[in-house]
């Protein structure tokens, strides 16, 4: 990475905020217009998930599910596995039934997972998740606050959004299913966006100590610089977890390939915001003050 | 010399160590509902008789009440906690029967004895139709919790004596009904029907007429332990059929094997020396990980795998940062034993700030998640403690008994090329 030092993360930062920005404003439209696909977590209802040993014609299983009359249904069909999704929620009577009814009609060895939520705990989760979420985020900016100082906690906080968001934008354009599972996804992501802006802050307090800044042009190296010698770093973190992601996502059961593939768009995204959201967020508000009236915090002198 | 046979040492001990214990882990580890079958019931309680409230002393009781039951009927750690002012979560994993048809079978049966919580009635003819007792005159929450005794009356015989919270309405209802039966209910099932003999002023009465001791007793701990004081409802139910939950371990334990091997092949290829190492440190962070859950006695859920194997992605990142640090600072010129001390120095403030804040995540999730999430933040909390110790302060350890052994002073050991080191 050293030799070939060409590529200026601030001079080309402009381009990359803009696209960003853009990004984020279709993502509000998209979000606002298609909404969310919320999964029977948020939205309440039942998902059957089956696992069969034969293969279960599609038309034929349509047919059953009518029968059964059990509301409205969404009905996914792969080989040997089906999914329904019941608006309803059904009850430990309808429950049964219908596991005894398809075990007869279609196959005997069937292995079922029904999940089945009440409206009343949908909303509960729906916004516990929002409140779990911003008092994360609220707690990252204060230690941020503590250890370094507020304008990094700042750009930490809206570049981790920024990635957040993006992912949210994703799963509302493809329609992929809004769950539990995705807000524990959103909340690592978030993690790991603070992670790798934690990693580039230290490296510009660090280089902050010695640096003699007299222009803003001098605070722009200095940023340039620490993104480059901690480029390696995101690059090679993000390719490891991206391994466990893939991984998970391509072998992993069923109920955590959505959350791996929520983790794969958000560790790319969070690695990118680091570099070009928090770290140029950061300088903007930087150069708002002259250079000599603020002082960086004093590093602590840890071992 | 004496050093690499020290780190030798470590390495092969820790290992053997590993060695041993890792069969028993492996079994001991509990296994949650959705890697093996089972089913997971949010019940929300409320009052029987309207107007009433639901305490946190009913809600505990009736919490014990159901674990009580369920381990009668032979469940392998049923896990009951309340929830909240008025909820009950319900853990029950599969356990008994030999096939998987069997063991769902099993799972449903217990559901079943669970969701109708048995309700206990004292019940009248009062305004019936002939032979039917449908005026409910005191319910299982009248009576005082645990307060129904075997005693021996005067002439041998064996009766049950029920103490009530109200004297007045004990009164009341024994003056009215005086040489009337007085049935009683468990489910609308009729236990007995006793006769009020007299009138019942001190809160307290005998149920005569049982047979044997075990008749007795049985009536006493119907009134006792099955008089649930609350009324349960499904709230959120998740139920796994054994077949699919052994596939999805299978799945996840592949994907988890298969990413770890090729994190390792990866973080050697690229660092060297202190890949090396780093992968020996990862190896133990795992370990040490599955022994912390063994010992608290947790249970391995989908999302905790999830978690896991995030816990490894942070602790390949420590990895990584001190390794970058490391080569920068041989590429600054500095000898092998102070690139490592510096980078060791320098890399511990970002990671130690890193991780701080992913802690602060996860706790918000411990504290105010429910079932899955809270699941995912205690391991993702655990790996973050771990991950100090053994990705932190062992790779440092192991590194500096290799450097002052003095046999690996090439950079190219550390992944650094001698045309970028520059001269100081």
């Amino acid at each position: 990475m050293r030799s070939k030092r060409s590529f200026h993360f601030v001079k080309s930062s402009r381009k990359f905020l803009i696209a960003s920005a853009l990004i984020t404003f279709l993502g509000i439209i998209a979000v606002s217009v298609f909404g969310l696909n919320y999964g029977i977590d948020f939205s309440s209802g039942t998902s059957v998930d089956i696992t069969t040993t034969k293969p279960v014609e599609e038309e034929k299983l349509k047919v059953f599910l009518d029968e059964q009359e059990l509301g409205e249904y969404i009905l996914t069909s792969s080989e040997n596995r089906d999914t329904i999704r019941f608006k309803a929620a059904l009850n430990d009577q309808q429950e049964r039934e219908f596991k005894a009814a398809f075990a007869s009609t279609f196959d005997s060895n069937a292995s079922f997972e029904i999940n089945i939520v009440d409206p009343d705990i949908a909303r509960e989760q729906q916004t516990s998740a929002l409140i779990g979420m911003a008092v994360a985020c609220l707690g990252i900016v204060v230690y941020v606050s503590i250890r370094f100082e507020w304008r990094f906690a700042i750009s930490a906080v809206v570049s981790l959004i920024y990635s957040a968001f993006f992912v949210i934008t994703v799963f509302s354009i493809f329609r992929l299913e809004v769950n539990l599972p995705f807000i524990l996804a959103v909340l690592t992501i978030i993690g790991y966006a603070i992670n790798d802006t934690v990693i580039i802050f230290d490296r510009i307090r660090e280089n902050m100590r010695f640096a003699k800044l007299k222009t803003h042009a001098d605070l722009d190296e200095l940023v340039n610089k620490s993104i480059w010698q901690t480029l390696a770093r995101s690059i090679n973190t993000v390719i490891t977890v991206l391994i466990a992601s893939v991984c998970l996502f391509i072998f992993g059961s069923e109920s955590i390939k959505l959350f791996s593939l929520a983790m794969i768009v958000g560790l790319i995204c969070g690695a990118y915001s680091s570099i070009f959201i928090a770290s140029q967020f950061w300088l903007y508000l930087r150069k708002k003050q002259p250079l000599k009236k603020v002082a960086v915090k004093p590093q602590s002198n840890t071992p | 010399m004496k050093r690499i046979v020290a780190f030798v040492l470590v390495v092969l001990v820790g290992f053997g160590i590993m060695g041993v214990f890792t069969p028993g882990l492996l079994n001991e580890t509990k296994l949650g509902l959705d890697l093996k079958g089972g089913v997971e019931i949010l019940y929300e309680a409320h009052p029987i008789a309207e107007g009433g409230t639901v305490t946190k002393e009913a809600l505990k009781q009736t919490a014990l009440s159901l674990e009580k039951r369920a381990n009668k009927n032979g469940v392998a750690e049923p896990e009951v906690t309340t929830e909240g002012s008025n909820r009950i979560r319900l853990k029950i994993a599969v356990s008994t029967g030999s096939t998987d048809q069997e063991r769902d079978a099993a799972i449903e049966k217990i559901r079943d004895l669970m969701k109708r919580p048995a309700e206990l009635q004292f019940r009248s003819a009062e305004g019936c139709a002939d032979g039917e007792y449908c005026t409910v005159e005191l319910y299982g929450s009248d009576f005082k919790e645990g307060a129904a005794k075997v005693e021996l009356g005067d002439l041998n015989q064996y009766m049950v004596r029920i103490e009530v919270k109200e004297k007045q309405k004990l009164t009341d209802v024994s003056t009215r009904l005086l040489q009337k039966n007085l049935a009683i209910f468990l489910d609308d099932e009729l236990q007995s029907a006793p006769v009020v003999q007299q009138p019942l002023p001190d809160g307290t009465a005998v149920i005569t007429g049982q047979n044997s001791r075990e008749e007795a007793q049985q009536l006493a701990d119907i009134i006792n332990l099955g008089a649930l004081p609350l009324k349960l409802t499904e709230k959120y139910t998740q139920s796994v059929g054994a077949t699919l939950g052994q596939k999805s371990l299978e799945d996840t334990l592949f994907a988890g094997i298969l990413a770890s091997v090729l994190i390792l092949v990866f973080m050697l290829a690229l660092y060297r020396l202190p890949g090396f190492v780093a992968s020996i440190c990862l190896i133990v962070f795992v370990w040490v990980l599955l022994g912390i859950f063994y010992l608290m006695g947790a249970t391995l859920t989908l999302p905790g795998i999830a978690a896991f194997v995030l816990g490894i992605g942070i602790a390949v990142d420590s990895n990584i940062i001190t390794a970058e640090r490391i080569m920068d600072e041989l590429r600054s010129g500095k000898t092998i034993a102070s690139s490592l001390r510096a980078g060791a120095k320098n890399s511990f403030r970002a990671i130690i700030d890193a991780h701080i804040t992913t802690l602060i995540a996860g706790g918000v999730l411990f504290f105010m998640g429910h079932g899955i999430v809270k699941s995912f933040a205690v391991v993702l909390m655990w790996s973050i403690v771990v991950n100090i110790a053994t990705n932190v302060f062992l790779p440092r350890f192991l590194l500096n008994l290799l450097v002052k052994s003095g046999k690996f002073n090439k950079p190219s050991y550390y992944s650094v090329k001698e045309s970028e080191i520059s001269a100081l």
